[in-house]
């Protein structure tokens, strides 16, 4: 266990510096600089610009430097467009905000997800089941840009107690959580059918039947733990996904959350912030991939000897 | 044990009290409560990139300055005038409109205290003139003599430059020239000044990244000081007690929200969360009309939107071909169906003041064909396949394919459209790496000259390869004509041939449409939306 768990972080490690390398490159392969303005900025004073964040200098000199400042001093740099602004500003002032819209979401998720899931599995081929399969099927595909301004006009616009957008009372945290977890719960629901339905097809599952246990006492004691293996193994990553922000859905509920950095970093070609970005996303894949990992070998025994 | 119709009825009657809750309490809304405080709620497009007037550029970052600094005039907030008023009482010229002389207040103060002083201006202008803070808008302050030179690095002597403190509060300016409208020039922000003894106690004076305009250690001058900050949530200002007119200041603070996208602002302004919206899509702009048109704003703004010509480019670099283009061009459907509320543009330069920018003869359908012939692709046979870049904007696409659909008809040529996300489509401009693109600008004072030296050669926003002798003649001629009368006479004459060498196909003058709340009072449409924010009212119950 421990041996998996090491070496689990050995390879994160090495994923997080493959990482963060190809990004360094990429970003700096990409057209346009992060210079570009509608009027071109002045030749001296570019040049100036330029020095101050270091990117006049050769590529590979810039990379050593980056890898230096990041290892030696934990630093993930400056942005460059707006001055005296660090990343790690940039990620501890949005990052609290996208977790606990993520945390509210996957409970939003699980809640619903899960038992739709289940219950679909266990009603197979009912109208229960048709009801809970359209449901999923209209979530994952109707994007969260309609769903979002949807709910918003629906819902915000119509009670006063709740904002259309905006993140300033914890009200505010309603429309958005229900608009990713909705999403997340319909993905949940169709994986939580298919793994229920592959372990009530089980032996063991009959004997239990055979024995004269009460259904939910196997649907819950004995089905659920194997059942929800595909769903859980979504979750981990899901989950690094919604804490670190969706750019739709913050845009639609102006959230001063991670995910519109992602994009506006991208097309502002703000490298530094890019960089930092994908390596804390990075990392927050990693773990919650390693969480999954333990959570899927406490929920089946075989995977231990493994 | 709890019976399933317990728990059901149970869970029933907490789901119906919730909703009860949430429905029947009829809590104000943020609106409601912020007219109560005094508190101004802005949509104010997306987070700025700073707030040291040295560094920023754009026009949402000047919205914020606004309140924070003042410069040695401020707007009127009821007309497009420069009359005195701000950190100096008075700007007197001298005969030639060349020296001028700004007396400061004697009771201004930074916000902590310290008196504001002549020496901080002249320190402000030579802070922006340093070559190497790699100020971008460095040539705001061209205007004074020698600048450019300092600016450039041809000389390390500020005392070239032609600012001279005369004692704690005189400032004498020296000009490159006759400048009669300069008190308009005066009111743009980087003509306003940082606190001298701040900068300098954070950092050098040339210093990038200055920790200085930090939440914890930012002091201004101008109305209001800064609140709170938190990124891509919101800025909020408060009173400054140290501002001279103090009393005088009406609305005790603003909140400035970046919000990006004008569906999700429009949406919180109709649910009472914002004063005043940024803008206002022309979806909105219908809906509006026909639900509330008293909260719709249309006003004029002194903006062109345009497209550039690669002059440098077959067959573009042909005036006959880039006139037949133009020529085709129907401006009022654009600016009507696609912009809501835009005015045809037949010159570059809006009408502003008493400036009237030349109005050429409209050339007809069939001699834009002509030319077009002349030019050697009759009726648009052998015409290249030419390109309109566009940044991912939905009006620009609008736009644009307006223009594909009027040349196929009109002049029987094929034209495509390049869409490229906004960085790279600035890098094609820049490179000269495009055929026909979409732009707009937006001017920075109130005089022509501000749309006008853009063309010249080697400007950083000309990006056209258009280039005209006579045309900088003219220019370099009315800079040194003290006479506004001849001056805008010299103007008008170097517009009338940009506007006949047609280096860029003109659209419409730009229109503001936003949403202002019944309770806001004292926002008077101005040019250049730079109204300040110490006069407005907020009168709640309405």
């Amino acid at each position: 266990m421990i041996r998996l768990i090491l070496s689990r972080i050995g390879q994160g490690v090495i994923t997080l510096f493959v990482l963060i390398t190809l990004t360094f490159f990429l970003v700096r392969a990409m057209p346009g600089s992060p210079y570009a303005e509608e009027k071109a900025i002045p030749e001296h004073a570019l040049k100036r610009m330029k020095e101050y964040t270091g990117l006049d200098q050769p590529i590979p000199v810039q990379y050593f430097r980056y890898l230096k400042n990041l290892i030696v001093h934990q630093d993930l740099g400056d942005l460059i467009k707006k001055d005296g602004v660090k990343v790690s500003e940039v990620i501890s002032q949005s990052f609290p905000v996208s977790l606990s819209l993520g945390l509210l979401s996957i409970s939003i998720a699980l809640m619903i997800g899960i038992p739709a899931g289940v219950i679909a599995a266990v009603k197979k081929n009912t109208c229960i089941d048709y009801l809970c399969l359209t449901c999923a099927m209209i979530g994952i595909c109707l994007p969260s840009f309609v769903i979002g301004p949807l709910l918003a006009v629906a819902v915000g616009l119509s009670l006063k107690s709740i904002n259309v957008a905006g993140w300033s009372s914890p009200s505010d945290w309603i429309l958005p959580a229900f608009t990713l977890g909705l999403i997340n719960a319909a993905y949940l629901a169709r994986l939580a059918r298919g793994g229920m339905l592959d372990v009530l097809s089980q032996d063991y599952i009959r004997t239990a039947k055979a024995k004269g246990a009460p259904s939910t006492r196997i649907v819950i004691r004995h089905a659920l733990r194997g059942g929800l293996i595909p769903a859980v193994a979504f979750i981990g990553p899901a989950f690094a996904g919604m804490i670190s922000g969706s750019f739709v859905i913050e845009t639609i509920f102006q959230v001063p959350g991670m995910g519109q950095h992602f994009v506006n970093a991208a097309t502002d070609r703000e490298f530094f912030l890019i960089q930092g970005l994908v390596l804390f996303y990075g990392f927050l894949i990693v773990g919650a991939n390693l969480l999954a990992d333990l959570a899927q070998i406490a929920l089946n025994p075989r995977l231990r000897k493994a | 044990m709890i019976s399933r119709v317990t728990v059901r009825s149970s869970f029933v009657t907490l789901l119906s009290i919730f909703w009860v809750l949430l429905t029947s309490c009829q809590r104000e809304t943020q609106v409601d409560r912020a007219t109560r405080e005094g508190i101004l709620l802005l949509g104010n497009s997306s987070e700025p990139k700073g707030l040291d007037p040295h560094i920023v550029s754009g026009v949402l970052e000047s919205n914020i300055l606004r309140a924070l600094f003042e410069g040695l005039i401020t707007s009127d907030p009821e007309r497009d005038t420069a009359t005195p008023g701000g950190a100096a009482m008075e700007v007197t010229p001298d005969a030639t409109a060349t020296v001028w002389i700004a007396k400061l207040r004697p009771n201004g103060r930074w916000s902590d205290g310290v008196p504001v002083t002549a020496q901080d201006f002249a320190f402000s202008y030579e802070r922006l003139l340093t070559p190497d803070l790699g100020a971008k808008y460095a040539e705001m302050l061209y205007f004074l003599k020698g600048a450019e030179d300092f600016n450039k690095g041809k000389t390390n002597d500020f005392s070239t430059v032609g600012v001279e403190v005369i004692d704690n509060l005189t400032l004498k300016l020296t000009l490159r020239g006759p400048t009669p409208y300069f008190r308009e020039i005066l009111k743009h922000y980087t003509w306003t000044a940082v606190p001298r003894h701040i900068v300098l106690k954070h950092g050098t004076i040339a210093q990038r990244g200055n920790p200085w305009t930090r939440p914890e250690n930012i002091v201004v001058n101008g109305p209001y000081k800064l609140k709170s900050w938190r990124l891509t949530d919101h800025i909020e200002v408060e009173r400054n007690p140290y501002y001279w007119n103090a009393s005088n200041v009406v609305l005790n603070g603003i909140r400035f929200l970046p919000i990006g996208n004008l569906y999700t602002e429009s949406r919180m302004f109709r649910d009472g969360q914002l004063h005043m919206t940024y803008g206002c899509t022309p979806e909105i702009v219908d809906l509006m009309k026909k639900e509330n048109p008293k909260e719709l704003r249309q006003e004029l703004y002194v903006g062109t939107s345009f497209f550039r010509c690669n002059t440098t480019r077959k067959p573009l670099e042909d005036v006959r071909v880039r006139k037949a283009l133009s020529a085709v061009i129907d401006r009022k459907a654009i600016c009507e169906s696609i912009f809501r509320g835009y005015t045809p543009a037949y010159a570059m330069t809006p009408p502003m003041g008493d400036y009237q920018p030349p109005h050429p003869t409209e050339i007809s359908i069939e001699k834009a064909q002509s030319l077009l012939a002349e030019a050697g692709f009759p009726g648009g046979k052998g015409f290249p396949r030419l390109k309109i870049l566009i940044a991912s904007r939905e009006t620009a696409a609008t736009q644009a394919q307006a223009l594909q659909a009027m040349w196929r008809d009109q002049l029987g040529i094929e034209v495509e459209i390049e869409n490229k996300e906004w960085n790279a489509y600035i890098t094609a401009m820049q490179e000269l790496d495009y055929d026909i693109a979409s732009a707009g600008w937006v001017g920075d004072y109130l005089d022509p000259l501000t749309f006008l030296e853009m063309w010249t050669p080697g400007n950083g926003n000309n990006l056209t390869g258009w280039d005209s002798p006579a045309y900088v003649k003219l220019l370099k001629r009315s800079f040194q004509e003290a006479d506004p009368s001849n001056r805008f006479d010299l103007l008008r004459r170097a517009e009338a041939i940009f506007v006949d060498e047609t280096p860029v196909l003109l659209v419409g003058w730009q229109a503001r449409n936003y949403l202002v709340h019944p309770s806001v009072e004292g926002w008077n449409p101005l040019l250049l939306a730079n109204n300040p924010y110490q006069f407005i009212r907020l009168v709640p119950g309405r």
